[in-house]
């Protein structure tokens, strides 16, 4: 037993010392340099300024824009440190809704959400993903269908004719890698972005 | 479920088939001690590292000797990690300002991350500074998976030798598995991670101003370097709350995809570097027959549910073609969150892309059913090997009753003393998991914790014992774990799950080490055809369905015909 005692010590430190401290910080260096865009976080900026990250869903609400999925973040409530208040697409603190598929709480939500979806596009079925939180709650895209369900919503709140915003939304599907791995996505804050400045 | 969803599942197999080789080639020299192509450049280290830790690496250790030595690295692993986490608001590293971390959550992480389980109570970019993540996380991340491997070396070494009293070093096997395996492999791993876009940077958040002028404090920090540990060393635990679905952990689809392939990467490779050990590759093989048959049942099952929309939601107008998407991401889609979590779940990994509590009732069934089986379908980092072999040995005793013979495996006797300690570490399991989760049901300190009620709530202490035992660390994640009883309760499953494994493997190890070899005859059931596959796996479902099958029928299966019924909770 004590003769353990040496080799446990000294190799804990080693590899404290090896793989706690010199490989991700030596890796930080390297990253920085080979990859500086997206070692600090792919952020994206406009007019010199900081609006976020490419990878990072934002909250959007007005409708000119694009939405995103509903987000199932939260944020400590500032007047009761113990609770929590919804705050959609927090990313200083990530999180799926964790419903239950026979949650009460589920179906009410959804059925709030569709019905408002509904009104803005009468007749046309809901994208899945519109109206289900995503894993993280930071998704930063929808799917195609998603984005084609909004057509008609943004155009009119831009006086533009749906089909510029529709050949907007077909030039921003991702497909998938190889035509294999993942599904096809838009990115909506990239979307958003040419979006504003197809309108000036 | 989609062709293209089936060629996502294929193509992953056969990237799987075709690294199992040359993987277990190379984990092979360094169970042996053979020069590999990286000696020249790290040999000089290696020695240094003995040197200075008064190693000798010839000498190789009877079982005790080298349980003992895991043992007192473990406590040690324990301290290192347990006093960072405590001092964390007193080390550089935190431009966050992430405050104290409480002595029961700062237990439960250390012996979380030291079992390679990676349970998290916490959300990690609301929870650990940079120096937490790095100096306590990390460096467990490696050291554990290290130890895994380390375990099945030694194991299959007990079976590879003849009349021997030693089954290796522990010392050496650890150095030389993170050396020559992990950090290179990590180094390479990094760099293609930041190249798709997750973030390395000691800088702390980002504060945008969004384009619709809201203000958007966006978490960051060194994530790479720990993710690819992560996923190779099979340990599972985000840097950020939401694990891989996370956009900066994970953000495109050939991410994800190589994230699936390295959970399996070194787990393949171990049945390989067993055939090459014992002597046969087709043994290997067999086992990773057994594992394969068994990952796609799982995989086919699992995107079968979850491509179908919940009906409860399609009622209310909702388009139904997409699958179950709530708790998904849409660049991974059904297909790839389907096979993550299957993945995630035959190993030990429990890193996930997907919120498993979201997903339909049977869907949500198969990965805690992979868990229960005993994480052998090819599993941990080693503790998938020698946890399937815990099995093999079953299947030959089982074999050796049908003919009234003593039970052989790779011309090894199995006798009295192998079966009692197969047996206690494959019963210590679900005695952990059941008896925990009818413990929590019933107090109110366990209940309290439980976001869902009905049968899901039921699920999801099920869920959180199956996978602390398990050594998994994926969850029901509705789950509000960060309290003294189930910080507590959860660590005593994490350590038996992991120990009384372990020590009773390393016995066996050492017993049939000191057999004699003996030559096959007619008699001997063959353990490297199909026959072999086919009763293995008959032996793993059995044990496992047959214990959890009640478990089981009272959390999802339940809910599954509530869910057909229209019931909401």
């Amino acid at each position: 037993m004590l003769s353990h005692l040496r080799p446990a010590i000294v190799l804990m430190v080693i590899f404290t010392l090896l793989t706690g401290l010199a490989y991700p910080l030596a890796m930080t260096g390297i990253a920085n340099l080979l990859f500086p865009a997206q070692a600090t976080g792919s952020q994206v900026e406009k007019d010199g300024k900081v609006i976020g990250s490419a990878l990072i869903g934002q909250n959007f609400t007005k409708p000119e824009y694009f939405h995103g999925r509903p987000s199932a973040t939260t944020d400590t409530d500032p007047n009761d440190s113990t609770k929590t208040i919804p705050a959609p697409y927090n990313a200083s603190n990530s999180s799926g809704s964790n419903l239950a598929p026979t949650a009460k709480a589920l179906v009410d939500r959804v059925k709030a959400d569709v019905e408002a979806l509904q009104a803005e596009n009468p007749g046309v079925p809901v994208p899945g993903d519109l109206v289900t939180t995503s894993a993280s709650g930071l998704d930063p895209d929808i799917s195609p269908e998603a984005a084609r369900f909004q057509i008609k919503r943004v155009a009119k709140a831009r006086n533009l004719p749906e089909a510029t915003v529709a050949a907007l939304v077909d030039s921003h599907i991702e497909g998938r890698l190889f035509g294999l791995i993942g599904e096809p996505h838009v990115n909506v804050l990239a979307l958003n972005m040419a979006l504003d400045a197809a309108g000036k | 479920m989609t062709l293209n969803g089936w060629i996502q599942i294929a193509l992953f197999c056969a990237i799987v088939i075709a690294i199992t080789r040359p993987v277990g080639g190379f984990l092979a020299s360094l169970a042996t001690g053979s020069r590999n192509v990286l000696s020249p450049v790290l040999g000089p280290v290696e020695r240094a590292i003995y040197a200075a830790a008064g190693v000798k690496p010839t000498e190789s250790q009877h079982w005790t000797r080298y349980a003992t030595a895991m043992l007192v690295f473990k406590i040690f692993c324990f301290l290192f990690a347990y006093i960072i986490l405590r001092v964390q608001t007193h080390l550089p590293f935190n431009p966050a300002g992430q405050g104290e971390i409480t002595p029961d959550l700062a237990y439960n992480t250390a012996v979380s991350f030291l079992t390679n389980t990676n349970w998290q109570s916490y959300g990690g970019e609301s929870t650990m500074s940079y120096a937490s993540q790095m100096l306590a996380l990390t460096v467990q991340n490696f050291t554990s998976a290290a130890a895994g491997i380390a375990i099945a070396m030694a194991f299959v070494r007990g079976f590879a030798g003849r009349q021997m009293q030693g089954i290796g070093n522990f010392w050496v096997d650890l150095t030389r598995i993170t050396l020559y395996a992990l950090i290179p492999i990590c180094i390479v791993y990094t760099l293609v991670l930041v190249w798709q876009g997750v973030p390395q940077t000691l800088a702390g958040s980002i504060d945008a101003t969004t384009l619709e002028g809201a203000k958007q404090s966006i978490a960051i920090g060194p994530v790479a370097t720990q993710e690819a540990i992560k996923m190779l060393g099979t340990n599972g635990g985000g840097f950020f709350n939401a694990n891989s679905a996370h956009p900066f952990e994970n953000p495109t689809g050939l991410v994800d995809y190589l994230q699936i392939i390295s959970i399996f990467a070194l787990g393949a490779g171990l049945t390989n570097m067993f055939g090459r050990m014992v002597g046969n590759e087709r043994q290997g093989w067999a086992i990773f027959a057994a594992m394969g048959l068994l990952f796609l049942a799982g995989v086919a099952v699992l995107y079968g549910q979850e491509a179908h929309a919940n009906k409860l939601l399609t009622a209310l107008g909702m388009d139904g073609s997409m699958g179950n998407m709530e708790g998904k991401e849409v660049r991974f889609g059904i297909a790839g969150s389907a096979l993550f979590s299957t993945v995630t779940t035959d190993a030990s990994c429990g890193a996930v892309n997907s919120m498993i509590e979201s997903f339909l009732p049977l869907g949500g069934l198969i990965p805690m059913l992979n868990i229960m089986l005993g994480e052998i379908i090819f599993g941990g980092v080693g503790s998938g090997l020698y946890g399937f072999l815990l099995f093999a040995i079953v299947s030959v005793f089982v074999a050796g009753l049908m003919v009234g013979r003593t039970p052989e495996y790779l011309g090894k006797k199995i006798e009295a003393r192998e079966v009692k300690m197969t047996m206690l570490a494959i019963l210590c399991l679900p005695l952990v998991m059941l008896g925990f989760t009818a413990v929590a049901v019933v107090v109110d300190a366990g209940t309290s914790a439980l976001s869902a009620s009905g049968p899901h709530g039921f699920s999801e202490a099920l869920y959180a014992y199956v996978s602390a035992a398990g050594n998994n660390g994926s969850a029901f994640a509705g789950i509000s774990a960060n309290t003294p009883f189930w910080n507590t309760t959860l660590g005593i499953g994490m350590m038996i799950g992991r120990f009384f494994v372990i020590i009773p493997a390393l016995c066996i190890a050492g017993s049939v080490a000191a057999k004699k070899t003996v030559p096959p005859s007619s008699g001997t059931f063959p353990t490297d055809g199909a026959m072999f596959v086919g009763l293995s796996i008959g032996v793993i479902l059995i044990v496992g369905g047959l214990t959890f099958f009640p478990a089981l029928a009272l959390g999802p299966i339940v809910e599954h015909f509530a869910l057909a019924a229209g019931t909401t909770y």
